[in-house]
């Protein structure tokens, strides 16, 4: 039995019935970490004594009787939670020597639930991309294929869960973050609804649309780590007082009646090879005793318009603080994406532009919403790609500006409109590369888009199937 | 050569000074405006009221302080401003070592009032622009080391809540603005919001001063503010000082530049600090870490039944409640307390038949200290006072006449001009009745003895 393997449902169980003990597990995931890291470059920062302490902690508690949710449980995040005493640089060399004395919110919960800290995540420079490939400690390479890209900016904790790195990882998204390197390393991502997840500690990137989540590898595990996450917190005044449900008590229910929506213009432009995968997945669901109804939304195209502006000016406003006068390296450590970013932002929110762009984007913002509010009326959830393409290879968002937006065309309009939404494997593609699909579904509609993915899972568990790692191209 | 000089002496009147301010009032909340922090900090040690909140560090998030917020509403309803029920924090971007996030929360195009006023003595309104909350800076400390010059930055005041509160430009000269300042901080100080210390910066002060020809309308096409002042008197003098400034250049028909100015006290002068080209662009955008705050009607009446009666109304009430001068009344208003003092006084001197005129009197004139004195106490210091006058005639008599008998030789010594010997036979009269005497009208009883 190799450890490494098993799922955070699966390694709870082991750890309660004391099949194995936490540091047999931490151990395991350590060796592993140290034998991929020089081929996926996944972690900025691996943390082994943290790790060892935390479990030999964990086996303690659970020997003298304690039981927590997440107990012994190896998990790796992100490298934009502040985690108290271990450096936290967002990918940034600004941030290269920076350690808060903090804890982000979702850190401290992990913390109380018992979890051990196997690393942090690396991810794109402040979160800014969807490759990894502006990360300044270098980019994460695809589990599937390591020419390939795993998808940004959570790319680093996508290509740690998929190469069993860890049980699970914890990833943030703001417009895709989560649900595309999901995808495209063929795992499972979950962007929880804006504000039901508190923001509190993490290296903000665009304020009214940042969303931690779980990044698993399977979707009853996003559903327990959802749990620990879940709720109001004190700090983050637009995190939402909306009753947290028990994630698992309907998940395993049918799907019965299930109304799904589906837009064409979400198909659009998209590759083949997703297009047919989704096609399938899509048919599997009704097969399950979901309806199919074709609805229409706003194209794409405007939320790509109207989350440029927003982000942008967010970041532009949110990166200065680094003001070279307090974190060690000065404001010339910023990348070129970071910079376009910041003067990007800059110039929309400067007089006379002001209502030109910031504020015309926040109305089109709010149309987008109604829309989907309207869409809800009609349809329980909605599905389609994640991503238009499988990975792509490293290099490819090399001059391209853009590139993040339109890896994420599809996933922008329910961040911007702050939905819920998940991604799950679908299948692969003759290179052998990972397809998703995701499940958007309305504010607070956690608990339905889980159980949508888990009955799909189970259909269709492509979670056994596992990349072989060979060596980088 | 002396009709020109003449029209010099003139000139003043060809221009009306136009002055508007700007207040900031740092309030007395417990905590910081979005975190948890003290703001004890006056005194405190160099970065002990910190936290990843008001430093500023990657993450943290802020949350608004209800009751800065409640406070700032308070002031704007004492103000005669409107309340916009849906409000909402903003970011103000600008790059400064003392904020440690790049920029400072504030309030933009909602702020909490507006559209208000503060009437003076004689009547004229200064119009209240707006009155909106936002958070204070961290203070620079500039030094001169053995290897250089340093700055260092202290956060403790980082996060501090403010109210700024912006008036139109209708002070025509210092005076006004004085009036204004000192009506402000009453009001600040009855509300029981902030202390409005000037010399702990507390309540922090912008004149901005331009003249226009009298005959002109509209305002002048310059605008001239002065920083750093931290005291009325210094505002006034900053005031008569650019006034006259201004009217100099404008005289040799010059404008003065628009910039920004501070005063100096030991030279008695402002001095240039900043030219200001053009209105800086601090890039405001709705603060996205914060949700609108909105103000239903019934917490606003809520707010406004918990108003406590401001200064004006007080002192209207006093003239005609307690049949008091207004002069009386003015000075027992200007402070809460001496006011409350003095109302609770004439409630317990009213049942020993002491006015609040009689009350008033010793309030004012003996300067009665509020911190040591109960105001039961001062009734009964007045009552034991009007117990010595009630002194019995009779046992007043015979105790003199005693004291005489036994003292033939003093008695003799005065009346031979010695008159110095009554203080002797004073003391022995005293001593005879055994108790506290109105000790003149025992010398004055005593005289009438010795003379009959």
């Amino acid at each position: 039995m190799s450890l490494h393997t098993l799922s955070l449902t699966e390694a709870l169980k082991k750890l309660e019935q004391k099949e194995i003990s936490s540091v047999e597990l931490t151990e395991a995931y350590l060796e592993r970490i140290k034998e991929l890291e020089p081929r996926l470059n996944a972690f900025v920062t691996v943390t082994p004594e943290e790790a060892l302490r935390n479990a030999a902690d964990a086996d303690r508690k659970r020997a003298e009787g304690i039981s927590l949710p997440l107990l012994g449980i190896p998990l790796s995040i992100k490298d934009n939670f502040s985690t108290s005493g271990i450096r936290t640089t967002a990918s940034s060399k600004v941030l290269d020597d920076y350690i808060p004395p903090f804890d982000a919110t979702v850190v401290r919960r992990l913390k109380e639930a018992g979890m051990v800290l196997l690393g942090k995540t690396n991810m794109d420079a402040w979160a800014h991309g969807s490759s990894t490939e502006t990360s300044d400690y270098g980019a994460s390479k695809n589990p599937w294929n390591t020419a390939h890209l795993p998808g940004g900016s959570s790319g680093g904790a996508a290509a740690s869960v998929a190469a069993d790195q860890t049980v699970a990882a914890i990833g943030s998204e703001t417009a895709g973050s989560i649900r595309q390197p999901a995808s495209w390393c063929g795992v499972v991502g979950l962007k929880p609804t804006y504000g039901r997840v508190s923001r509190y500690g993490v290296v903000a990137m665009g304020s009214s649309l940042d969303s931690p989540g779980p990044i698993t590898k399977r979707v009853e595990d996003s559903a327990l780590l959802l749990q620990v996450l879940a709720g109001q917190d004190p700090m983050d005044a637009t995190s939402s007082p909306t009753e947290v449900p028990n994630y698992l008590k309907n998940l395993k229910k049918d799907i019965q009646g299930l109304k799904i929506g589906i837009s064409d213009d979400y198909f659009e432009g998209v590759h083949e090879e997703v297009k047919a995968s989704v096609e399938e997945a899509i048919k599997t669901l009704e097969k399950l005793g979901a309806t199919i109804k074709k609805i229409k939304l706003f194209h794409p195209k405007y939320a790509i318009a109207v989350y440029t502006i927003l982000q942008r000016a967010e970041v532009s406003s949110n990166l200065a603080r680094l003001d070279g006068i307090r974190y060690g390296n000065d404001r010339s450590y910023f990348g070129e994406e970071a910079k376009r970013r910041i003067m990007l932002g800059t110039y929309t929110l400067s007089a006379g532009y002001y209502d030109q762009y910031y504020n015309k984007a926040l109305k089109v913002r709010t149309v987008i919403i109604e829309d989907f509010k309207k869409a809800f009326q009609d349809v329980d959830v909605i599905v389609g790609p994640t991503a238009p393409t499988t990975a792509l290879p490293i290099g490819a968002s090399e001059g391209q500006s853009m590139f993040g937006e339109l890896a994420d065309v599809l996933v922008e309009p329910s961040s911007i409109a702050g939905l819920s939404g998940i991604n799950i494997p679908v299948g692969f593609s003759k290179a052998g590369l990972p397809i998703g699909m995701q499940i958007i579904g309305p504010q607070f509609a956690e608990e339905l888009i889980l159980k949508v993915a888990y009955n799909y899972e189970q259909e269709n568990p492509l979670y056994l199937k596992k990349p072989k790692i060979g060596s980088s191209a | 050569m002396n009709k020109i000089s003449n029209n010099h002496e003139l000139q003043p009147t060809r221009y009306v000074p136009v002055i508007g301010l700007e207040v900031h009032v740092e309030l007395k909340t417990e905590s910081k405006m979005f975190c948890s922090c003290s703001t004890q900090y006056f005194g405190k040690a160099p970065n002990s009221h910190v936290c990843p909140v008001c430093l500023g560090l990657p993450g943290a998030l802020p949350v608004p302080n209800r009751i800065a917020i409640e406070s700032c509403i308070k002031i704007a309803l004492a103000l005669n401003c409107k309340i916009n029920e849906f409000s909402k924090f903003d970011r103000k971007n600008y790059f400064y070592p003392d904020l440690s996030k790049g920029y400072q929360i504030s309030q933009y195009d909602l702020p909490f009032g507006y559209g208000g006023f503060i009437e003076l003595k004689n009547k004229k309104r200064i119009g209240i622009t707006r009155v909106h909350m936002e958070e204070d800076t961290g203070k620079l400390s500039h030094l001169e080391l053995r290897d250089g010059k340093a700055s260092l930055i202290d956060f403790n005041r980082s996060g501090v809540p403010l109210v700024e509160i912006v008036t139109e430009p209708d002070f025509e000269d210092a005076l006004e603005v004085k009036e204004y300042l000192q009506k402000l901080q009453q009001i600040v100080r009855y509300l029981d919001v902030s202390n409005a210390d000037m010399e702990k910066g507390e309540m922090r002060l912008e004149p901005n001063i331009s003249l226009r020809e009298s005959s002109a309308k509209g305002l002048p096409k310059y605008k001239v503010e002065v920083k750093n002042i931290n005291s009325f008197k210094f505002v006034e003098k900053a005031i008569e000082y650019e006034v006259k400034r201004h009217q100099t250049i404008l005289d040799e028909g010059g404008t003065p530049a628009q910039e920004t100015r501070g005063w100096d006290e030991n030279k008695q002068r402002t001095f240039s600090q900043r030219i200001k080209e053009d209105a800086h662009d601090y890039r405001y955008f709705p603060e996205p870490d914060i949700p609108p705050i909105i103000t239903l009607a019934d917490q606003l009446s809520t707010l406004n039944s918990s108003m406590p009666e401001l200064p004006d109304a007080k002192l209207e009430r006093f003239q005609k409640e307690f049949d008091l001068p207004y002069y009386d009344s003015e000075i027992l208003t200007r402070d809460k307390a001496i006011a409350d003092f003095f109302e609770e006084a004439v409630t317990v001197g009213k049942d020993h038949s002491i006015s609040p005129k009689q009350i008033s009197n010793i309030v004012i004139n003996k300067k009665t200290d509020i911190s040591s004195t109960l105001p039961a106490e001062l009734i009964k210091n007045i009552l034991d006072e009007k117990k010595i006058l009630a002194l019995d005639e009779g046992e007043l008599e015979s105790a003199i006449a005693q004291v005489l008998i036994e003292n033939i030789k003093a008695v003799e010594d005065y009346q031979n001009g010695k008159e110095g010997v009554i203080m002797f036979l004073l003391g022995q009269t005293i001593k005879k009745l055994g108790k506290k005497v109105d000790t003149e009208l025992v010398r004055e009883q005593l005289k009438k003895e010795l003379k009959g």
